[in-house]
């Protein structure tokens, strides 16, 4: 009875079959009876049976997994884990020799890609010294929650409406009392319009320092920036502020650092307001150009009611996309087409209604921070890319939330 | 807008800070961009006779002509401070400034030759204890001590703001751009030279300056133990980066984490 061999041709397949969601599990119960390939000796030497290794394919020949998924059981599993996530290296500076200053950006208060490349930088000349950290300044209200992995130490953050909104003048007060504090080593800002560019190079006005701008480079000491409108390069000696480009430097991948955060300084002098902020204007949505739009409302094949969409792309405040089938079929001008074959967009949120996501439109849509989807299909490749997807009816979900808005907009009107 | 929708100004003097550009392709001097963008603004808030130009450098032959540019958009005269390239204009700058009484100073954001680190606007507004505003898209009105200023921010979007004159203000690519230069008024036009007081530039003699060198790509670097890590990562089509799903859903229901999303992240209005 028992020289019987009772195959079960399925779970071998299974076996053999290494993308089927219950390979381990079969691999795992068929293991189980399988001689170990490495074991200790008596002498406690290490015995190796090489013809235990691996396992024999679908024609025959014996195949071997060197990436240590295939050995069977939880091992295997837990190993492939720890290779999804290599452990970054924590460091913890207790006491600071010196700091080196970054004040980011940080619109909506998460760091942006090009804070994430200065605070590189802001790394390398930390590092370039024992006991170095980088203190990132920053204001308004803080929603980012991995700024140890991006290599900051420590946090000043100036929080309270007086700093939201454009109040350079409040800013450069509170940055004259962090250099009062702390007297950093080096500030770093980026240069960007209306961010870092404006901020920095008045503290270096206010500080009476020159600082190098445009700077893309630091080695040895001398950093080299663009000059002229970016024909020329000029190469100094590092001064004390900096306002570096994008991609000045690799971001922090390796290492944790402990984001602590420290307590402003109390008393700033009262600054001198000589600009007031009256608010945003409204500007038209559909008048900003689709690359550069910040809210993108993106309609798909998924969608049927065309004047439901247009009403809320209106109601949201958002610019209007499509995605190729949306053009072809003529319901959107081309120049709406989102994706490799249209436009590249940059946009901040990129809601897709009824899209179900081709590699060209998700190439498209790589520099969007957050993917919102609607889709009836949840196994589409869009709703794998989205931050958030909703599966239901396109065009119901986009009644249900023009009415929320409009709902919410009454209340307040009412309420006023 | 119409040029002439726009009303003028009264008794207002305004000064223009020019440089002299750089064509992109032939590298060829002209007039700046970003400047001529800021005598355009100058000169829809005000009449040509209450603008003046005002240009700090050397005045050779071929840079005299780019300078006439900013003459050909309909102004009478254009002051050159004389200062040798390697001098430091903006004590200079301020002095003329503070000679002149102009009250509103319009400059681009930066220049296109030399060191262009776009800091004169911001020197000169910290000297003179004046405030600065930059990156302006258009001046509403001007009213006595204050003017309301619409400030371009990046993705297309418009800030309203309330400046106290005197102000320094620099303008970029979201202003309207310059009107075209004439010919006939470039050649009338005044260049008045006026010697000044010379400060060199100490800081930067050490410097190099070199053409522009291409920067590096970036490289996606991939950090992988195995082999196999790394061909999935060369390979990865999108992946469900821990995105949340919702499933089963009222439509109402959808709507509103879509909603909650969407203000958590500002841009409902």
């Amino acid at each position: 009875m028992n020289d019987i061999v009772r195959r079960d041709p399925r779970s071998e397949w299974i076996a053999r079959n290494r993308l089927h969601p219950e390979h381990d599990a079969v691999l795992a119960r068929m293991g189980g009876g399988a001689p170990a390939a490495q074991w200790m000796g008596p002498n406690g030497v290490i015995r190796r049976d090489p013809h235990a290794v691996g396992f024999i394919g679908p024609n025959g020949i014996r195949r071997i997994d060197r990436s240590g998924a295939q050995s069977a059981g939880a091992g295997g599993a837990a190993r492939r884990e720890a290779a999804a996530a290599p452990a970054r290296r924590r460091v913890d500076i207790d006491t600071p020799a010196f700091f080196i200053a970054v004040v980011a950006d940080m619109p909506g208060g998460r760091l942006s890609a090009h804070d994430r490349d200065l605070l590189g930088l802001a790394r390398q000349l930390a590092d370039a010294e024992t006991d170095g950290a980088v203190l990132l300044v920053s204001f308004g209200d803080p929603r980012e929650t991995g700024l140890g992995e991006a290599g900051v130490d420590r946090v000043l953050n100036f929080a309270g409406e007086q700093f939201e909104g454009y109040a350079p003048e409040l800013r450069l007060t509170a940055l004259g009392g962090v250099e009062r504090q702390h007297a950093p080593r080096h500030w770093l800002f980026p240069d960007s319009p209306l961010g870092g560019a404006e901020l920095g190079r008045r503290f270096a006005a206010r500080l009476g320092e020159r600082p190098a701008t445009q700077v893309w480079q630091i080695a040895d000491g001398r950093c080299t920036g663009r000059g002229a409108a970016g024909a020329s390069d000029i190469t100094r000696e590092l001064p004390r502020i900096v306002l570096a480009l994008p991609e000045c430097a690799e971001p922090v991948a390796d290492t944790v650092h402990a984001a602590e955060a420290i307590a402003p300084p109390a008393a700033l002098p009262q600054a001198l307001r000589r600009v007031e902020d009256l608010g945003a204007v409204a500007v038209d949505p559909a008048g900003v150009a689709l690359a550069e739009a910040e809210f993108i409302l993106s309609a798909g094949n998924g969608i049927h009611d065309w004047d439901g969409f247009h009403q809320a792309a209106r109601v949201l405040g958002a610019t209007e996309g499509a995605s190729r089938v949306a053009v072809d079929n003529g319901f959107m001008p081309r120049h709406r087409q989102v994706g490799a074959t249209g436009t590249w967009v940059t946009a901040r949120v990129y809601l897709s209604a009824g899209i179900s996501g081709a590699v060209q439109h998700l190439q498209g849509i790589q520099q969007c921070d957050k993917v919102v989807a609607i889709n009836t299909d949840a196994g589409c490749d869009m709703v794998k890319r989205a931050d958030l997807a909703v599966i239901a009816d396109t065009g119901e979900v986009l009644a249900a939330l023009v009415e929320l808005v409009e709902g919410g907009r009454k209340e307040q009107r009412n309420a006023a | 807008m119409r040029r002439e929708d726009i009303k003028q100004v009264q008794g207002l003097k305004v000064a223009a800070l020019v440089s002299v550009g750089r064509h992109p392709v032939t590298g060829r001097p002209r007039r700046a961009d970003f400047d001529a963008r800021a005598v355009e603004m100058g000169l829809s808030l005000v009449a040509p006779e209450n603008m003046s130009l005002l240009h700090a450098g050397e005045c050779s032959p071929e840079r005299e002509s780019a300078l006439r540019g900013y003459l050909g958009m309909g102004i009478g005269a254009l002051d050159v401070l004389d200062q040798p390239p390697e001098a430091d204009i903006v004590p200079a700058l301020e002095a003329r400034l503070r000679e002149m009484g102009a009250r509103l100073v319009l400059c681009g954001a930066r220049g296109e030759m030399g060191e262009a680190s776009g800091l004169v606007p911001f020197l000169l507004a910290e000297r003179l204890g004046w405030s600065l505003v930059s990156g302006l898209a258009q001046i509403e009105s001007v009213d006595g001590d204050s003017m309301t200023v619409l400030q371009a921010l990046p993705r297309g979007q418009r800030r309203r703001l309330k400046v106290r004159l005197p102000a320094v203000v620099t303008v970029d690519a979201a202003a309207q751009a310059a009107r075209q230069s004439a010919y006939g008024p470039a050649r009338r036009g005044e260049l008045r030279r006026i010697e000044g007081e010379v400060t060199p530039d100490a800081a930067a003699r050490d410097w190099n300056t070199a053409p522009a060198k291409k920067r590096p790509k970036r490289l996606k670097i991939v950090k992988a133990a195995s082999a196999r890590d790394r061909f999935k990562a060369a390979a990865a089509k999108a992946e469900g980066g821990g995105g949340q799903v919702l499933t089963g859903l009222s439509p109402q229901a959808g709507a509103e984490a879509i909603l909650k999303l969407l203000r958590e992240e500002g841009v409902l209005r």
